[in-house]
């Protein structure tokens, strides 16, 4: 039931994930959050490099609690996506493949998904502490100082996410709410 | 006069801040757990069943069951004979905040100026209300509330002449536009009367009540009734990706208001809906 991807994700595995797929995911992601994207945008519009290597990677909108010392990592579950979709289309354009969120996303985030060939997964809200234990290393990689909002790579083992935006646009959030909404 | 020290009461606190964030109360366990045999869509089920998988995760290596670990309100009930002795009662709840963050690995989420935005890295403050009550106890009641949920709850200044029906639309429409990202299944919290500040504290106060505890009004606890089944008609389901179980309870609090006006408050919370009482 579940398909098997590995990082960085190809153009072709795009083609064949639809809206609906469960997901395993394995190799490297990367974290950001708010304040995150704000500097990386800021970081873009000066020219300058950003910490994360956008092309055919997945960005994990997630800030974790803080470790205990025979952990990896926290709780470790996604956010929610809205708060990142000014910053989405840029990153996109620019060879981004993948988010994992939680929550709709904008017209703009949409279009722009079909345009650069790339996916929106959900993981599960509020179930950070089973996510955890699919994040087997971690390492800060840039914005120390921002604490939890820190750029992460993390290498995920069958990390369990929902393909919820496809690239065509085909939307879970739409379609599967159609077909149990009842009109009382 | 019955002395309590105010590091009994940072003690308490810092112990509810964690227990708060490892495990969920019973309630809202059954709640999660009936909720997969009633859901209707495979994928609904699915989540229902990850869920309840990350909730045993949680309480066997005692982690946050979610990583937004939330800003803390807590609601103190003050016997008029109790005399603190030691700090003031501010400082020590505090003082148990930060120790609880800190002491229980949970996430610092607060920043100390909305607009500036530096993070103040150990939780604090938390928002604290005070009611007087008889007695000589203290009753803390503690309640980390993460803002994936709370950025989707909404307060109303309706017109008298609105009504129950606005009222309902007006509830509905809140959980239908923005239920998905507060990640349902969700516990809907609701005032209605008061004034501006009153009805949303009694929104979020609302939720501390047991989800299988309904009104002890008869016409609100047959609203909460209606509104539960009218929510999960909506068709969000869990995770917003479809279903029948959009909330697992709808809790309504009321109090009375002015002749011309009718306040209506929402505070959503997901189903992480953590809160925790102690007396001391």
């Amino acid at each position: 039931m579940h398909k098997e991807i590995r990082t960085p994700i190809s153009n072709d595995q795009i083609k064949d994930l639809k809206a609906g797929d469960f997901v395993n995911l394995t190799g490297t992601i990367y974290t950001a959050r708010d304040s995150a994207h704000k500097r990386m945008i800021q970081e873009i519009n000066e020219n300058k490099q950003i910490p994360i290597p956008l092309e055919g990677n997945i960005i994990y909108y997630m800030g974790p609690t803080p470790a205990k010392e025979n952990q990896v990592i926290g709780s470790a579950g996604p956010t929610t996506s809205n708060r990142m979709d000014k910053f989405a289309p840029k990153l996109l354009d620019m060879g981004l493949k993948g988010m994992i969120g939680k929550g709709a996303r904008s017209k703009a985030v949409i279009d722009s998904m079909i345009k650069n060939n790339a996916l929106y997964f959900a993981a599960i809200g509020g179930a950070g502490a089973l996510l955890s234990e699919h994040i087997k290393e971690v390492k800060v990689i840039a914005y120390d100082d921002l604490g939890t909002e820190a750029i992460r790579a993390l290498k995920v083992d069958k990390l369990p996410v929902i393909v919820v935006i496809d690239r065509k646009g085909n939307n879970l959030y739409v379609s599967e709410k159609e077909k149990y909404r009842l009109d009382i | 006069m019955r002395k309590i020290n105010s590091s009994q009461i940072t003690e308490n606190v810092k112990e509810m801040c964690i227990e708060a964030n490892y495990y969920l109360s019973e309630d809202i366990e059954e709640g999660i757990k009936a909720s997969f045999k009633k859901e209707k869509s495979p994928i609904g089920r699915q989540i229902i069943g990850q869920l309840e998988e990350n909730m045993t995760i949680a309480k066997e290596k005692k982690i946050p069951i979610c990583q937004d670990t939330g800003m803390v309100v807590i609601f103190v009930e003050i016997g008029q004979e109790v005399l603190i002795e030691g700090d003031l009662i501010d400082d020590a709840i505090q003082e148990g905040v930060r120790k609880g963050y800190t002491e229980g690995y949970l996430r610092k989420s607060i920043v100390k100026d909305p607009l500036i935005r530096e993070n103040t890295k150990d939780n604090t403050p938390a928002i604290i209300h005070y009611n007087m009550v008889k007695g000589d106890q203290i009753k803390l009641t503690v309640a980390p509330k993460g803002f994936g949920s709370e950025n989707t709850s909404k307060l109303a200044m309706l017109k008298p002449s609105d009504g129950i029906d606005e009222i309902k639309t007006f509830i509905i429409n809140t959980v239908d536009e923005l239920g998905a990202n507060a990640c349902p299944p969700l516990v809907i919290g609701v005032g209605i009367g008061g004034n501006f500040e009153k009805v949303a504290y009694m929104a979020k106060k609302s939720l501390l009540r047991p989800i299988n505890e309904s009104s002890k009004l008869p016409h609100i606890k047959e609203l909460e009734d209606e509104l539960l089944i009218k929510i999960n008609a909506l068709g969000v389901g869990p995770q917003g990706l479809g279903g029948t179980t959009t909330a697992l309870g709808v809790n309504i609090e009321t109090f009375p208001t002015h002749i011309a006006g009718l306040p209506v408050a929402v505070n959503i919370c997901c189903h992480v809906n953590r809160h925790i009482t102690r007396e001391i």
